[in-house]
């Protein structure tokens, strides 16, 4: 039963296709909506995945550099976050910033800051899981050679970290994909709030595209999936240059 | 003591609050009778400047979190209206889109100074919880049974509700239901429940989603299902359905009113909730020039919303919760 409507929405999409092309382009939105949506969307996710950088990366070194007892829980555990349903989290840390909760004094909930948190917890994971599989990769000539040659614990870690900075780079990008994307937390802890004249304050890209589809207006939906699609290729982009350059150097 | 100083604290803030709002209703007016938009901008500035000169600190910069309907909120009234408020206390208002149940919810843990909802049984659940004070009638309108034009059940032209739905039944004709605990789904279960007739099999189906995604569904099923006419109105160019049973608006029958009523939360169950700018709120929306401009709001030329909060006669029902009465209390304890 399930099935059907996919079925039929398949013929239905490739009929409707002429028709669809006109209606994207006729879609408008209020003077400075996109754009407000488009900045929250990057503000939040851009420190989150900043923030979540500083703390997964040295983790992630220190863990795959180290020999303890549990180094295998502890991966699986990481490994296991990375599987975390954005909407558990959010609710998570909605009793975290709630009035009734830990951090209700800050007053948190229904801002941005909220919403950093949220996706804090959700690209730590994937940063460090995917910082970590790179470190271990690192042949262990490397790591001798950096201690043979008299460095110290720092200088050893800083050869492993200029040696995995690609995989370092696509953890990054993948956190930010996962954060970016995302459309569970922000819409719980921040509650995909704009103003009266169409301003976002906590309404990213994601929660937009949810409020118009929970409206039928599926073209204006395309339209911003489009928009998040380009931003996402955007930063992508960025990355890969800054990565390449740093090669040449 | 310091309790008692405290809450003359509160009352001087709530005179301050209520003087201010006294004097910016006047100078409100005075700018609205010019007329034009130009006006109305000019009358908000004349406001603001009034609350910081005559009563010192006041509510202005401060942020009103209003957890609402996504029936109410999708419609786009309350952007049309909220401008007005904003620029006549110099404050912003955070409205946050969820259903009824959900709306309610964020208010008891704190999260919401102010909702505004429309299923009275829920409602009068909150207020018997102690978590809202000071509740007032807002506006209504109705919910109306939509199907395919082909009606496979034959209800069209239904007077009862109820009847219409026991064919739906008897039928078995696909029925979508939004499933989420929202007004309109508690709205739903009630007529089920009147109806006596226990919805279930394949041709029920729950979505969990809001009016918007239920109704596009039901068009491409050609199901029916129960929306509030504001939300089917707006939609009714995108979507195959047409309006089977009449709600009240339309000489329907009267199970389908659709009342929303607004509702403080209550500042001695939690403090942090901004309850002069909530007080604030529930004045100016039950205010007989936002209630005019509630009932001049149109979407496809129809009018959405009937405002209700300003009547000659005395209304204490909307107080309190149904069926409350001081003897039946005294009575319990």
């Amino acid at each position: 039963m399930p099935i059907e409507p996919t079925v039929q929405l398949v013929p239905a999409l490739l009929d409707s296709t002429p028709r669809l092309v006109p209606a994207l382009l006729d879609v408008s939105f209020r003077d400075g909506y996109v754009g407000s949506v488009v900045a929250v969307s990057l503000y939040v996710s851009l420190t989150a995945v900043a923030l979540s950088t500083l703390v997964s990366v040295p983790a992630a070194v220190a863990i795959g550099l180290a020999e303890f007892p549990g180094k295998g829980f502890v991966k699986s555990v990481v490994n296991t976050g990375m599987g975390f349903p954005s909407v558990v989290v959010g609710l998570v840390v909605l009793f975290a910033v709630s009035n009734q909760g830990p951090l209700g004094s800050l007053n948190l909930v229904f801002t941005r800051e909220a919403m950093i948190l949220s996706q804090f917890v959700l690209a730590t994971p994937p940063i460090t899981a995917i910082t970590l599989a790179a470190v271990s990769g690192v042949d262990d000539g490397v790591r001798d050679a950096a201690r043979v040659l008299g460095g110290t614990r720092v200088d050893v870690a800083l050869v492993v970290i200029k040696e995995v900075r690609y995989g370092i780079a696509t953890a990054v990008l993948a956190g930010f994909g996962r954060a970016v994307s995302e459309v569970g937390s922000v819409l719980i802890v921040g509650g995909n709030i704009a103003s009266a004249d169409g301003i976002s304050k906590t309404r990213t890209l994601t929660t937009a595209i949810q409020l118009e589809a929970r409206q039928g207006q599926y073209e204006t939906a395309l339209v911003l999936g489009a928009v998040l699609v380009a931003l996402v290729l955007t930063v992508n982009a960025v990355v890969v240059h800054f990565g390449d350059s740093g090669v040449t150097r | 003591m310091s309790i008692q100083r405290r809450e003359f604290v509160a009352a001087l803030g709530a005179g301050a609050v209520a003087g201010t709002a006294g004097c910016s209703a006047v100078g409100g007016s005075a700018g609205g009778d010019g007329g034009g938009s130009a006006g109305d901008g000019e009358s908000g500035d004349e406001s603001e400047n009034g609350n910081e000169g005559e009563s010192g600190p006041g509510v202005a910069g401060e942020t009103l979190t209003l957890t609402t309907t996504t029936s109410t909120y999708d419609t786009g009234l309350l952007d049309a209206i909220h401008t007005g408020f904003e620029e006549r206390f110099g404050v912003s208002v955070d409205a946050v889109p969820k259903g009824t149940g959900a709306a309610l919810r964020t208010a008891r843990d704190g999260d919401a100074d102010v909702v505004m909802v429309h299923a009275r049984g829920l409602e009068d659940e909150f207020l018997r919880d102690g978590y809202g004070v000071n509740r007032r009638d807002l506006m209504f309108n109705d919910f109306v049974i939509v199907g395919p034009e082909s009606d496979p059940a034959g209800v069209q032209g239904m007077g009862s509700a109820t009847e219409a739905l026991t064919a739906v039944a008897e039928a078995e004709a696909a029925f979508v239901s939004r499933g989420d605990n929202s007004g309109t789904h508690t709205k739903e279960l009630n007529l089920w429940e009147a109806a006596e007739t226990e919805p279930g099999g394949g041709w029920y189906q729950e979505t969990g989603s809001g009016m918007g995604e239920a109704l596009n569904i039901a068009s491409q099923q050609g199901a029916y299902t129960l929306s509030d006419r504001g939300t089917f109105v707006s939609q009714r160019s995108t979507v195959d359905l047409t309006v089977l049973v009449q709600g009240p608006i339309e000489d329907g029958p009267e199970i389908l009113a659709n009342p929303y009523g607004i509702m403080a939360v209550n500042p001695a169950v939690h403090e942090d909730a901004n309850y002069d700018l909530a007080m604030a709120y529930i004045g100016w929306i039950t205010s007989p020039d936002v209630q005019d401009a509630i009932s001049e709001y149109r979407v496809d030329g129809e009018q959405l919303f009937f405002p209700r909060a300003v009547s000659e006669d005395p209304d204490f029902k909307q107080y309190v919760p149904e069926g409350w009465s001081s003897e039946r209390d005294d009575a319990d304890a």
